[in-house]
Order: structure tokens, then sequence, then C-alpha cells
């Protein structure tokens, strides 16, 4: 298994300025990509804002998670935004229009239910597009310390003692 | 004071790694004033390095070397460069190891005389038995400090343990408790009692539970008898023009080429890297590796049958919480063929953080059917499934075309599951999910098996010389002062987490390796 840690990436142009990201992605000038409500922003240097954006409706599509915010799913594909990867993104990117025009979309993003969006999906499932965006998520996004709490998972317990005192057998309902 | 032996001392046991079978033995020999230069290809991490954090912990202690897979099981399609999830480090596999603890059961001693032939199974009677292994478990529970034998008290069960237990009783199952575990549940041997911390998977920083890390090394080390060479890779066993081993060549931490002169030579690096090492040792006079004349050396693979079973609830169970392990149903470890296979399987509770739950729920699967199981992780409780496996000659370790960062051929791996062990698994999922119905479960889950932990039989042991690789002693039928000291001497898998037999076969193998020196017969 290739471990793609994509942690080690600045989260300097991540802004986060309220609690809430919801509603859909909009490209909102040269070099930028935000929420609506300006919840957070992810400036691209390399590949375009549209590419971004796709990006990000990829992720959100392929582990759709209703409570957990765009922002991180931005993390987790912010990575793609570099030189090395930029042909392999437009590529990508544009294969995937391409499918979503031939079904009578103007793009993939236009489709605007998700389920015709997993459609086009599965059309390019088995490339390594698909594959690579997919597979660098499974850590991109679920390895991200901050979105465990949204799932209930505490990490680690060592530095409190574990739980030995602190619910380890706790369960009140059986 | 640590032991310095000199590369060209021929009066040393050379044992290649520190795991349940070689870092035991090289205890065990110490201990008997043998002297031992023990290499291992990993480094040393010790409690207060361990990291409780899966993706970081696997990046610190799993063994990442180049391998290559093959065969009709998943795993080669969804990890085809991880067959196994396997310790790189000194102490081996017991830094990451669970800690169940279970004897075989009698009969399983004897697969082909119990179950008889298996079409396309290849099946033998170990050459040794029950009674012959009664001491040998005796003295490895005491060392390891297990559970539930001697006066040893068992664990608590944890909240995925109280799910379980509740299931399996619902279920009209009998035996069912926290189980036999290698962690302690009070102070024992200066180790103290599992504070319940989880991550048991990712090496005990407590301490709690049994590694040959921070016991039998240093043990062995404070006698005075006993080197342990960290980050040597060995490359190849040397041999005289008499068929005797002579001495190893490793690449030291360096990446420089040594040779060790040796007496006797003991392979122990876990079912893949010890067949590798003995077919990477060809030369003219052996032209098809080492120990190989029965053609035996990487045949008849097991992993045990395995697969997991994970189930939603409509309220919370936290099963991270506490011993990552501690829970087991006995009662399907029989061997009852009206149930459609031959051998039997154990259940263990089990769980996974949210990182590793993600990349093995459903390995490869996306959308709304796999994140909607993870929306309830906190609702989830985990079991794994551990049964035996039918051993088949065409599955195993053979010679990679890839190299390793030396240049080495590497070990590929096939694996087909046996019609068998497709039922055991089938049956298996079915009454893990009824147990998990059996408290309510709105949702379950059956999971794959992971890359291998539990890697046997590539060296196996036999009566016959032409049966297998080595002799009930673990030593080659070929070369008598080479010796086989891992789970790769397995000749069949049984149904049980194999760490405890491969502790009491490494102790027996001691005793008569050191008794045979003195007699001056190796």
């Amino acid at each position: 298994m290739t471990k793609h840690d994509l942690r080690g990436l600045t989260r300097r142009q991540l802004l986060s300025r309220s609690l809430s990201a919801a509603g859909a992605l909009a490209v909102t000038g040269a070099g930028f990509i935000a929420a609506p409500n300006a919840a957070w922003a992810v400036e691209v240097t390399t590949i375009t804002p549209e590419q971004m954006a796709t990006l990000l409706q990829m992720a959100r599509d392929i582990y759709p998670h209703d409570q957990v915010a765009d922002r991180f799913y931005a993390v987790a594909v912010r990575g793609y935004d570099s030189e090395e990867q930029k042909d392999f993104v437009a590529e990508g990117v544009a294969a995937l229009d391409a499918a979503a025009q031939a079904a009578g979309f103007d793009s993939y993003v236009a489709a605007g239910w998700e389920e015709d969006r997993v459609k086009l999906l599965q059309s390019i499932e088995t490339t390594p597009f698909f594959q690579t965006i997919r597979a660098g998520l499974v850590t991109g996004l679920y390895n991200q310390k901050e979105v465990w709490p949204i799932f209930g998972y505490q990490g680690e317990s060592f530095s409190e003692g574990g739980y030995i005192d602190r619910g380890f057998n706790d369960i009140d309902w059986l | 004071m640590v032991a310095k032996f000199d590369l060209n001392d021929d009066s040393v046991v050379v044992i290649i790694g520190t795991g349940a079978g070689g870092g035991v033995l090289a205890n065990e020999l110490a201990q008997k004033g043998v002297k031992v230069v023990a290499l291992e290809a990993g480094g040393r991490y010790l409690p207060e390095d361990y990291v409780n954090d899966e993706w970081d912990s696997f990046a610190q202690l799993a063994w990442l070397d180049a391998r290559t897979t093959s065969g009709s099981w998943r795993v080669a399609k969804d990890f085809a460069g991880l067959p196994a999830w396997i310790v790189k480090a000194v102490g081996g596999t017991t830094t990451h190891w669970a800690g169940a603890s279970i004897r075989f059961q009698d009969h399983e001693w004897k697969a082909l005389t119990t179950y008889g032939a298996v079409e396309g199974a290849n099946l033998l009677d170990w050459p040794i038995d029950a009674a012959e292994m009664a001491p040998w478990y005796d003295k490895a529970e005491t060392k390891l400090g297990v559970t539930r034998t001697g006066d040893r008290a068992g664990l608590p069960g944890n909240n995925n343990y109280l799910v379980f237990e509740k299931g399996a009783k619902a279920l009209g199952y009998k035996e069912v408790h926290t189980g036999r575990m290698a962690i302690n549940s009070s102070d024992y041997d200066g180790r103290m009692a599992c504070q319940q911390t989880g991550f048991c998977f990712q090496g005990c920083k407590w301490g709690a539970k049994w590694s040959a890390a921070y016991t039998d090394i240093p043990a062995g080390e404070a006698t005075g008898n006993l080197e342990v060479r960290e980050r040597a890779h060995v490359a190849r066993i040397l041999h005289n023009e008499a068929g005797k081993v002579t001495g190893v060549e490793y690449f030291d931490a360096e990446g420089n080429l040594q040779m060790q002169k040796a007496r006797i030579v003991c392979v122990a690096g876990n079912s893949f890297e010890s067949p590798r090492l003995l077919l990477n040792s060809a030369s003219s006079l052996f032209p098809d590796g080492l120990a190989n004349s029965s053609g035996m050396v990487g045949k008849n693979y097991m992993r045990h049958t395995t697969g997991s079973v994970y189930a939603i609830f409509d309220k919370p169970v936290r099963m991270w919480r506490g011993t990552t392990m501690a829970g087991i149903i006995q009662d399907e470890a029989r061997h009852d063929p009206s149930r459609g296979f031959v051998g039997g399987y154990e259940l263990e509770t089990l769980s996974l953080g949210l990182p590793f739950m993600a990349a093995f729920l459903n390995p490869g699967g996306w959308g709304r059917g796999f994140t909607t199981a993870l929306d309830h992780y906190e609702n989830m409780a985990g079991m794994w499934i551990v049964g035996e496996d039918m051993p088949q000659l065409q599955n195993g370790v053979t010679l990679s075309e890839a190299k390793d960062q030396f240049g080495l051929p590497v070990a590929n791996v096939h694996f087909d599951d046996h019609p068998n062990d497709v039922a055991m698994r089938n049956h298996a999922y079915k009454q893990g999910m009824a147990v998990y119905e059996a408290v309510g479960a709105t949702r379950a889950f059956p999971t794959p098996p992971y890359p291998s932990t539990h890697n046997l039989g590539t060296n196996r042991m036999s009566a016959e010389a032409k049966d297998g690789v080595c002799n009930k002693w673990g030593q080659t039928h070929d070369i008598a002062n080479l010796f086989i000291s891992d789970g790769s001497q397995f000749t069949t898998g049984a149904a049980e987490n194999p760490t405890l037999t491969i502790v009491a076969l490494a102790i027996r193998q001691a005793d008569h390796i050191a008794r045979e020196m003195s007699a001056g017969n190796i």
C-alpha cells in the first residue's frame, strides 16, 4: 500500500473563517477557489481553479460524509496543486469532463445530482486518475486528526492514562 | 555487559531474526551459556518510542521492503506490494501482535489423521503431539504471563467485548471469555498491568503486553552471551564442501557486506523471508536452495482463514477503547465436518481506529455504501476470524524478478484459497453477523482478510525428509547445523493464533540445540 500522506503540505492557504462551510464551491477569481459564504478558500498556483473545484467535488463524491465540511476535503486534495501533478490532473479532469459531456452535462461539476456524478465516476473507475485520487483520500481525508472527532474517534489515550478509569467498559444499553 | 563477538568467531550460534521465534531462542540459548549473534534487519524501538497513531506507527514498525504477490486472494489486488502486515524491528512482530495466546487443540497436531486426505490440500501430521508440547506450553505461558493460565486472572472486558459476549451467549455459545492473553491483568515479571489504552497493534507503551523487544532480548543481553546487531540484513547463508553451514553474509547498517562465521545458523525471519533466504542461498552444491532436497522450501504457505465482521448499532460502542483483542468465542474451533469444512475457527474481538478502518473495511470501496458505514464508526463493534487453512503446494514463496535495495531477489507470495477455506470463512461470516444481530445490530459487514500477520508453513516440519524441510526439532533434514526457528516450521496452522506455539517451539529448540552442542553432535 502506498502512503499518500498529504499532511506535510502547508495549510497556510487554507483560510478558515467560520464554522460552517455548506454550499457549492465557487471559483472566485484568478487562482482562488472559495465557499460562497467565505467559510474557507484555497489558493491554487499551478492547476486551474476549475481543476481544483473538480478534485474537490470528486473527493466529496468518492467519500461523501455530509457532516464533514469542505475544508477537510480541500486539505485532502490540495497536494495535487503541484508542478509534478499538473499534467496528471489536467488530463484526468479533461477525461472526466468529456465523459460528462457525452452524457449531456456541461461538465462533471455541472451535473447537479450526486447520483449522476457517481455514474460518471464509475465510468472512469479503473483509470489511474480515479484510483490515485481515491487511494490518496484514504489517508488524505481520514488521517486528519481534526476529522476524527466528527466520527467520534478519540485517537490516542496514552497521554491521559488510557481508558482504565475513563470508560473502557461504560456501555450502558446492552 | 552486552557481548561483542568477532566476525571470525566460528563458535557462535547465529540467529536471523529476533521475533517470537528468534528473539526467544536467542535469550534461551544465552541463558544456557551459549554464545549468540542475533542479526535483525530492523532497528530497535522500545515503549517510549512507540507511536499511538496508526499510520505513523505503521511507517515506524512495518516491514515495507519490496515484495510481490500473485494468486486469486484479494490481498494481491488491494495490497499488491504488502502481502503481510508484520514488523521489521528488534522483537519482530511481537511488538505488533495482539497478545492472544492459545494452545493448539490436541487433534490439530494430527491434521491428516483427523481430517483424512483433503483434495487439493497437502495435509500432514506434525511429528510432535500435544503430550510432547504440554511442558513447553507451560514454560511459554509462564514466560509470557498468559492470563487465565497458572494463577493469572483474565483481563476485564471492554465495550467491544461486552457487545460480543452478549451476542455470543444469546446464540448459545458457551466458551466465551476475555481470552488467554499475553497482556498483564496485574503486574507481572516487572511489567505493569494493562491500562486499557488501545493501540495494542502499535506497540504497548506501558509494556503490559509481552514483546521480545523489552523482555527476552534485554534478558539475553544481560547474560553477556548475546549480541544483537540491528539493521543487519542477511543476504546469504554460506556452507562448506561437506554441506555444513559455516556463516552468513549480511549488509550492515551502513550497507556494507559483512560475513559472520557460525557453528550453527537458525533462521527466524518469518514465513516469507526465511524461505527467501534459503532460496537466495542456492549454490552449486545446493542448486535449489539450502535444505531443499524435498522441494518444500517456500511451499505450503498458510495464512489462517481470516476475515472480520464489523457491525453497527443504534447506540455507541466505542470499540477502540481498551485492549484490542481481549475477547474470544471458542465453540467453533472444534473439528466438525457437518458444518461443511474440516478444522475450526476462533472468533476474537478486534478494533481498528478510524484511519485503518477506512483502509481495511472494504479496500477499494467508495461511495455512500462505504461512507455510511464509517459515519457510524462510534457505534461499531468488531471481531476477527482466525481459522485453520489448508496447506497447498502451490501457495508460497518463490523468488521474484523484482530486487530489493541490496539487489537481492524479493519474495513473491502466491496464494489461492482452498474450497475448505472459503466454506469456513463463509460459515464464520454468518456466525459472526448472527452474534451481532442477536444484540440488535442494524447493519453488518463481512470484511475481507487484511494483509497477513499469521504467516506459516513455508519450511515445514515433517517426520520424513521427503515431506518437509525440518525435523521435529526444527533442524533441517539436509543440514544438521541449520535450524528453522519461526512459524515457517509449522506443519499445519491449527485454528489458534500462532505466537504461543512459536515461543514454545523456540524454548524447546534451545534445549535441544544446547544439548546437542554439549554432546558434540553439532
